[in-house]
């Protein structure tokens, strides 16, 4: 099954029973490919008594814990087709994951988060404020997650423009200029959760305390990466929307949820407030007691597998996280598919996520 | 200046290679055109052009040779 031909489907364009079919093809033809290749994936699945003829149905298919990835080095490729090394976030201290691309799943993950966006923000490019510095993108072959999401997301801008410098605080002038630049023109912002909101909403909020103000009405934010400190904070989605807009009008603003270990495969906030599963991947919620699968509408530890990973068995994955399934294919959007929502990470999981990580410093 | 010359030499200075490597070159194919090297290639077609591109041609143009394909679209006429 090519991946391409996966990619000529909208993304969310399947109804359920449509979807089922497609993942469970290509999900098990996955698990084989990495059983073949992957030694140390192999094992695993001959100690759990996987018999790949006795799968029909991706549900079915054994999920690696993300952590693992920590403690192994997991590839299903010669080290000499990888073209890129990809690292997840940690705080210091703590060990980091390392997922290895060779050159189809690197093109596969860009050409799917360009299909799942799009469905948002159209095909045409706009002028690009990164909320981040651009020291974050220091090796280019070694990539933190940080620096991969602001990667992956700069083909949908065009004059990219960095607005945190180096101590992460906003360019005030850079911005100012950057918006006369564009005047007129739909701007397009992105940028983590928490820097969002520590390094640039409580700026401009200070800003506005000294009687200068900035027009974002018609930009469109795209932000990720985990709510853990603004929780903490008693931040609530709702209220970190509601202040953005009172701030600098902007209102068009959608999380994002994902991770390092299926890049390319975001689950996309949609108009109503729920993240929304593409056809190329899914989310299953499990019991914590015994991973049953959990109804809807009852939270879980989140699943995620992903029809990308070709050079590494990161296809179906167990989360730290728990969330809860909202509904299936009906949406009031529009967009077919599960959606859902995140309810943060377990308890005693360790701090991941670029929002989240970094924001441990505060 | 030909278009062809503007065409090579986005390449030669985005991705800070010599002309004579152009030929059936692609994406991946020198370790300066990986995703980086990549965005900034299309910054320089797009100045030297005054053209917008869209995201799915971004995608497309995956080689030297696809990359004249894709500036067609844009009107851009290069032999």
């Amino acid at each position: 099954m090519d991946y391409n031909d996966i990619l000529k489907n909208s993304p969310y364009s399947l109804a359920a029973p449509e979807k089922n079919t497609l993942l469970t093809e290509r999900l098990v033809e996955l698990t084989k490919h990495h059983y073949e290749r992957c030694t140390p994936y192999r094992g695993m699945m001959d100690a759990y008594g996987w018999d790949p003829d006795a799968i029909n149905n991706y549900y079915d298919i054994p999920f690696l814990p993300v952590s693992l990835f920590k403690q192994m080095d997991l590839c299903s490729v010669s080290k000499e087709a990888i073209i890129k090394t990809m690292m997840s976030s940690g705080t210091s201290g703590q060990a980091v994951s390392k997922i290895y691309c060779d050159r189809a799943t690197a093109n596969n993950q860009q050409k799917t988060l360009a299909k799942i966006v799009t469905d948002f923000t159209g095909a045409s490019r706009m002028p690009m404020l990164v909320i981040d510095t651009p020291s974050v993108i220091k090796n280019r072959n070694m990539f933190s997650a940080r620096g991969a999401g602001i990667l992956g997301f700069s083909i949908f801008g065009s004059d990219k423009t960095y607005v945190l410098d180096d101590n992460m605080e906003l360019n005030v002038e850079l911005l100012e200029s950057f918006l006369i630049k564009h005047q007129g023109q739909k701007i397009f912002l992105f940028g983590f959760t928490f820097m969002v909101w520590q390094h640039f909403y409580r700026e401009l909020m200070r800003l506005a305390g000294e009687g200068r103000h900035f027009d974002l009405s018609g930009g469109v934010l795209i932000h990720g990466g985990g709510w853990k400190k603004l929780i903490s904070e008693a931040v609530s989605p709702a209220e970190f929307k509601q202040r953005l807009e009172e701030v600098c009008g902007l209102h068009d603003i959608h999380d994002y949820y994902g991770m390092v270990e299926q890049t390319g495969c975001i689950y996309m906030e949609c108009e109503c407030g729920h993240l929304h599963t593409s056809i190329y991947s899914d989310v299953i919620t499990r019991r914590p007691q015994d991973f049953s699968v959990c109804n809807m509408g009852e939270p879980g530890i989140i699943q995620v597998v992903s029809m990308i990973p070709e050079s590494y068995p990161g296809h179906s994955l167990l989360t730290e996280d728990e969330g809860v399934i909202l509904g299936e294919d009906d949406c009031p959007c529009g967009r077919k598919g599960k959606y859902f929502k995140v309810n943060g990470r377990l308890k005693n999981a360790e701090i991941r996520g670029c929002s989240d990580t970094y924001a441990v410093r505060f | 200046m030909t278009n062809m010359e503007k065409y090579i030499e986005a390449f030669t200075t985005s991705l800070e290679i010599d002309a004579s490597q152009l030929e059936g070159l692609e994406y991946q194919g020198v370790t300066q055109w990986d995703s980086v090297g990549h965005m900034s290639l299309i910054a320089a077609l797009e100045e030297a052009f005054d053209i917008m591109i869209d995201v799915d041609d971004i995608l497309d143009l995956s080689s030297f040779e696809k990359g004249k394909e894709v500036l067609s679209k844009y009107g851009v006429e290069l032999s």
